[in-house]
């Protein structure tokens, strides 16, 4: 463990000493010590469970009942550690401020915008209410929250994640702090508004000279902020130091494991400068896979490419939404005119933020949910008109691998037992050993430990749980894998794991994989073609190496630009870069095109026409009225 | 929100007329006429008797009939005090059983309340455990246990209340009672309470509100107390029912002359109108009560009440 | 792949690790109210079962000889007589077991149709949700005392089938709510949508996923429910609608003890201190089992 001290003492704002935190017998931070100097921002990087959240919450004396902690945790000329509730609450909010992770729940449900930002201001400088409320609104201008006067009043259910987020901010913010910690500030976010957020964090740090702590996993976060940076690991900081020599001369080992894990995702730059060469891309495996090994073709059987595997034409799945018990009933439209053909081996990456449609794409594809109009076809048969009777027997060859590892299984069967059912439903004349055979092959298959087959979820990682679902997937040898998000929820080093697994099977099995994510870099890696959606509609759709290379809708541009990259050269500069704007209700889209309010290019035309689904390249096609002048 | 509170109400009606219609069917089921019980009659005065109180037509005729008279607000004569209709009937002991009740339910909401608070806010100290056994123990006890208890402890040993009986109006007969009423719901609530409040301490709102600084106090009334009741309303509309059918055994206990016991003897001696008078209000405040719970709950957590 | 299926040929050659239950009892046995509570609740219980067969007397048996005699008055009285000269002990302990059999076979009915009905409610969802429910509130609104008195002038008094069907007529309702509400919740999770992709039929579901994770709450619902139908049960005795002589239940002596309050107070307090114990350790012991089985508390480490 290396401590490097930039600073000296003097100048720290915020200076931890041999930090200890344990809950019960859990030592979540061993011996942690850190500082932060005046104006400038560190971060603080690791995975899940690195105790970094857990080392500041101890410092502002917010822990979990059950947490103790030891040190030393100086601020100024006092000891937080020391101090009691009652006086650290003179310093929280006033000179140190916190914003946190999950913006939906982290603001009071029930009181509105503006008094729960003049709260602190009133309770610490001792202001009116009328004066609070006219810095509340400035505050609300400050941090770029748009028709702050209504916003005001309104309450945090009626603001989008990225609203309640700047709130969060604001509120921060409210006393003049001294020292700001963001912990996870943007991870619930969309990746277009984690930009914003970010270059927001970035401008307030410049704008008032404030120290700023940024506690994130994400390392390309971390890039574009951060004057230093410190590496944490099981509650231990492996490495420190500035953030140029962080990123470009990692010393430690497991800075560098982190770095390739995400370099590997994120490297939009060198394709760019590879000039369109595809060289990080596999062409779609040709059906009739031949050079698996013997062994596993029998294992995972053979895909026949007579025909396209997937098929959705003209694919509409509307909504009946009462926004409250009072309100009256609206139709939402969650996806809107979708197309699109999956070819056996071939992954299809379909991308798009919240309200892009892109879950309820997964689940019309799986007839879980019924489309209102548009055909579904799996495997040349059609199957949005039969009777769920009827498609179970066809289910076999469609599988699916959701977002959230844990909540996907049954927390009342042992992984074994789940990987068995598919087998139980669709061979029911299979017997017990044979069963048990296959599900021990399916583990080998996803390379799970085979001791790991009688263990129950909660007592799995997250990795290992994702593992289990695509083992429960695969087992019954389907044609068609369905992913919704089954990388979200984990860490960098094992979302890379996962993919790579994914990528094996599809290479060696012939599957056709239909990849949902929100996250461009992640799709990367695994898929042939990308179709992105936003608000339920196409916006472009084209061969992978080409959207990376030169994206000819203007929102592809925009995701593209939005995905923070782990070099900190370059991502400051991007960050600046960002474009302001919120997406809209999915309950009222925009007239004619619907990304016309984010859009930079927009004119009088986006607002009166749909644009039309024109083919721009041989295998390109794009909904754009203007993407011809935009990329010349 | 005024659209929903009126459609609610309208909603009410058809639920009342099953109801309605369900017990006229259900009692006369029971096996037995209102005159049974009497000294053998002659036939001719038993006759006279079916017919002039309409016992002799088919039944979907005195169903008709008894619908017509209460949509003008009549429930009819009483079969067994028949020197009374059972409009008058509950005129007389409304009043004592709606007192008595509204002032368990008050007394136990005032009392529940800022016990279950208190022993969250206590949490695992002596005041915690404290408040839970009071709980347990309230929750244990039966009205005809506490009743006949307090009665001997305040009003034979220590001579502060009455032990029973009911003279005009005079609160203080109502204090036993209403205590004794209140008992186990002010227990249930104190215990939803703090299990609510212990919820809410865990929300990530609350680590915000302290990490702005905010005291603790400002922290309990403006930003936990709203999200903690929610449970506790929603739970107003069973407890008014059991407020209801507990005032039967309060009422025979301290001799009150209330309505509960109207149901019980009515059912036995086949007073239809007596018992389907009771049915009617009773189902009525149930409904009534679950209305203002809606209504409450939707004031106190706006997500419910916006477009 | 080759050296590990020479070893684990089955699954079940692997060592099963802990599920839910065998958690849920562990932290049991660790909460010393609640291993208090299930302690007396088991005293109590043999008491019912072989109080009788230990004492010399039987439960309508009249001794004028000690009319209305104090606990521990007489040598072969230990806990009194009554006002009629029967052995309050021997009285007492078949009256737990009445109230105990009672509150058992109530609950047993009450759990079987509500949660069936609600957990049919909660999955399906929409309009049999709807119409479901509202039939269930419809049921909520009839004072129920008025049912179980017509259900119990309709057949004879006192009828103990009568009063299990009574009884647990009452509590289903209560029940369906709850299931249907953990239901709903439930029913959104996504390993009941990845059963559906899987193939698995709607009744397959219900039994195999949904009833098995409601399991939980339910047994610390049922902990819960028992005393309130021993409540209920002696509520009814208090009306005289309980079982009738010569059985006897908890309700119908405290019932019996209640009119001999000033003279003779312990009719009324020997057999109210029994129902009140059980009914408290069978409180404690169902707070006890929700806090152990909920599955909140349940998550190992996760990294």
């Amino acid at each position: 463990m290396r401590v490097a001290r930039v600073n000296n003492r003097g100048d720290a704002v915020l200076s931890l000493e041999h930090l200890a935190v344990t809950f019960g017998n859990v030592r979540a931070v061993r011996d942690l010590s850190l500082t932060v100097a005046a104006g400038e921002c560190l971060g603080v990087v690791g995975e899940s469970g690195a105790g970094k959240s857990q080392a500041f919450l101890a410092a502002l004396g917010l822990l979990a009942a059950n947490g103790r902690a030891t040190g030393t945790a100086r601020f100024g000329s006092v000891d937080l550690l020391a101090l009691r509730q009652p006086e650290l609450d003179e310093i929280r909010g006033a000179r140190i401020g916190l914003v946190f992770q999950d913006p939906m729940t982290s603001l009071t449900p029930h009181m509105r915008i503006g008094d729960q930002i003049a709260e602190p201001i009133v309770r610490h400088t001792g202001a009116s209410f009328a004066d609070a409320r006219t810095r509340a609104l400035a505050l609300l201008n400050q941090v770029h929250v748009t028709d702050a006067d209504r916003r005001m009043r309104q309450y945090p259910h009626e603001l989008s994640g990225g609203m309640r987020q700047r709130v969060m901010i604001a509120i921060a913010l409210s006393c003049d702090p001294q020292l700001l910690i963001a912990d996870e500030p943007t991870t619930a976010l969309d990746v277009t508004i984690q930009a914003q957020i970010l270059a927001l964090l970035a401008e307030l740090k410049r704008a008032r000279g404030m120290s700023m702590v940024l506690i994130t996993h994400d390392m390309g976060a971390v890039a574009g902020i951060a004057d230093r940076v410190a590496v944490m690991r099981r509650g231990e900081i492996v490495e420190v130091g500035a953030v140029g020599a962080i990123f470009k001369a990692p010393q430690h080992a497991y800075t560098r494991e982190l770095l390739t894990a995400v370099r590997r995702t994120d490297d939009v730059l060198t394709l760019n400068t590879l000039d369109g060469s595809v060289a990080a891309y596999r062409a779609p495996v040709a059906a009739g896979v031949d050079h698996s090994d013997g062994n596993r073709a029998v294992v995972l059987g053979v895909a026949h490419a007579s025909s396209p595997t997937l098929v959705l034409d003209g694919l509409r799945v509307d909504f009946k939404v009462r926004t409250s018990p009072f309100g009256k009933q609206r139709t939402l439209v969650a996806v809107d005119g979708v197309s699109l053909e999956l070819a056996a081996g071939e992954a299809l990456g379909v991308v798009g933020e919240s309200g892009s449609g892109k879950s309820t794409l997964a689940r019309a594809a799986l007839q879980l949910i019924r489309p209102e109009s548009g055909r579904v076809v799996w495997l040349g048969r059609q199957v949005d008109a039969l009777t769920q009777n009827a498609l179970r027997p066809l289910r076999r060859d469609v599988q699916v691998v959701f977002q959230d590892p844990l909540a996907s299984l049954d927390p009342r069967m042992t992984a074994g037992e789940i990987i068995a059912e598919p087998l139980q439903v669709h061979r029911p004349e299979t017997d017990r050993t044979a069963r048990d055979a296959a599900v021990l092959r399916a583990l080998d298959l996803v390379r799970l430990d085979r001791g790991l087959a009688n263990r129950y979820p909660h007592e799995l990682s997250g990795g290992q749980c994702q593992r289990v679902g695509i083992a429960r997937a695969m087992v019954t040898q389907p044609h068609l894998l369905i992913c919704d998000e089954p990388v979200s929820a984990l860490d960098a080093t094992v979302q890379d794991q996962i993919v790579s697994l994914l990528a094996e099977l599809k290479r060696e099995a012939g599957l056709a994989i239909l990849f949902i994510s929100h996250n461009l870099s992640v799709v990367r890696q695994l898929c042939d073609r990308i179709l992105v959606l936003y608000l339920g509609r196409m916006m472009e759709r084209a061969p992978a190496a080409s959207v990376y290379a030169r994206p000819l809708h203007p929102y592809t541009r925009e995701l593209l630009d939005s995905a923070p990259i782990a070099d900190p050269d370059v991502q400051p500069a991007r960050l600046s870069r960002t474009l302001p704007g919120e997406p809209p209700s999915p309950l009222f889209p925009p007239s004619g095109c619907v990304y016309r309010t984010r859009c930079p290019h927009a004119v009088a035309l986006c607002a009166e026409r749909v644009p039309a689904w024109e083919e721009a390249e041989p295998g390109r096609f794009v909904a754009c009225h203007r993407w011809r002048e935009i990329a010349s | 929100m005024l659209g929903y509170a009126l459609r609610r109400i309208v909603g009410v009606i058809p639920t009342l007329l099953i109801i309605i219609s369900a017990s006229f069917f259900i009692v006369r089921l029971a096996p037995g006429g209102p005159f049974d019980q009497e000294q053998t009659l002659s036939r001719e005065v038993r006759a006279n008797l079916d017919r002039v109180y309409g016992l002799d037509q088919p039944i979907t005729v005195q169903y008709g009939r008894y619908l017509n008279a209460l949509s003008h607000g009549d429930f009819g004569p009483s079969y067994k005090q028949r020197d009374f209709s059972v409009n008058e009937l509950i005129a007389q002991g409304l009043p004592v059983s709606a007192t008595l009740g509204i002032s368990a339910l008050l007394l136990a909401l005032g009392a529940g309340i800022p016990l279950g608070l208190l022993a969250a806010v206590r949490r695992q100290t002596s005041v915690d455990w404290g408040i839970t056994s009071m709980v347990v123990l309230g929750l244990a006890l039966p009205g005809f246990v506490t009743g006949p208890l307090l009665a001997l402890l305040f009003g034979v040993y220590l001579q502060w209340l009455p032990a029973g009986g009911w003279e005009e109006a005079a609160p203080r007969y109502f204090v036993l009672p209403a205590v004794t009423l209140a008992v186990p719901v002010a227990a249930y609530i104190a215990r939803l309470t703090r299990s609510s409040a212990l919820e809410v301490f865990r929300a990530n709102f609350i680590r915000t509100a302290r990490a702005r600084g905010l005291g603790l106090r400002r922290i309990l009334w403006g930003h936990a107390l709203r999200p903690t009741l929610l449970p506790v309303v929603s739970y107003i509309g069973p407890a008014a029912a059991f407020v209801v059918t507990g005032s039967l055994v309060v009422e025979t206990v301290f001799g009150l002359p209330g309505t509960g016991r109207y149901l019980v003897q009515g059912a036995i001696n086949r007073d239809y109108p007596l018992v389907m008078g009771m049915v009617i209000i009773y189902g009525t405040l149930v409904l009534l009560f679950n209305l203002i719970t809606d209504l409450v709950y939707g004031w106190l957590d706006p997500r419910v009440r916006h477009e | 792949m080759s050296e590990v299926s020479a070893k684990t040929t089955t699954l079940s050659d692997l060592r099963r690790t802990s599920s839910l239950w065998s958690k849920a009892a562990a932290r049991l046995r660790c909460n010393r109210v609640a291993t208090a509570a299930a302690g007396v609740i088991c005293v109590l219980v043999v008491a019912a079962i072989t109080g009788p067969l230990v004492s010399p007397y039987r439960v309508d048996s009249l001794d004028w000889e000690h009319l209305a005699v104090a606990p521990f008055g007489s040598g072969s009285h230990w806990l009194g007589t009554d006002r009629l000269g029967r052995d309050l002990f021997v009285r007492i302990c078949s009256g737990l077991r009445i109230s105990l059999i009672i509150s058992l076979v109530s609950t047993a009915i009450s759990l079987g149709i509500g949660v069936t009905w609600g957990a049919v409610a909660g999955y399906l969802g929409g309009r049999t949700d709807e119409l479901m429910m509202r039939t269930v509130d419809i049921l909520y609104s009839l004072p129920y005392l008025f049912i179980v008195i017509i259900l119990t002038t309709l057949f004879e008094r006192g009828s103990l089938p009568v009063l299990f069907c009574a009884i647990g007529a009452v509590g289903w309702l209560t029940t369906a709510r709850i299931v249907r509400g953990q239901t709903l919740s439930l029913a959104r999770r996504e390993f009941i949508e990845a059963a559906r992709a899987t193939g698995l039929s709607t009744p397959a579901i219900l039994l195999r996923h949904i009833i098995p994770n409601l399991l939980g709450p339910i047994v610390a619902y049922a902990a819960l429910t028992i005393p309130q139908m021993i409540l209920f049960e002696s509520f009814l005795s208090f009306l005289g609608l309980g079982v009738q002589e010569p059985l006897a239940s908890l309700g119908s002596l405290i019932n019996d003890g209640a009119q001999e309050m000033q003279s003779a107070p312990w009719i009324l307090l020997v057999p109210a201190s029994f129902l009140v114990a059980l009914l408290i350790c069978f409180n404690l012991l169902g707070d006890a089992l929700s806090d152990a089985l909920d599955p909140r508390d349940a998550g190992g480490s996760r990294e």
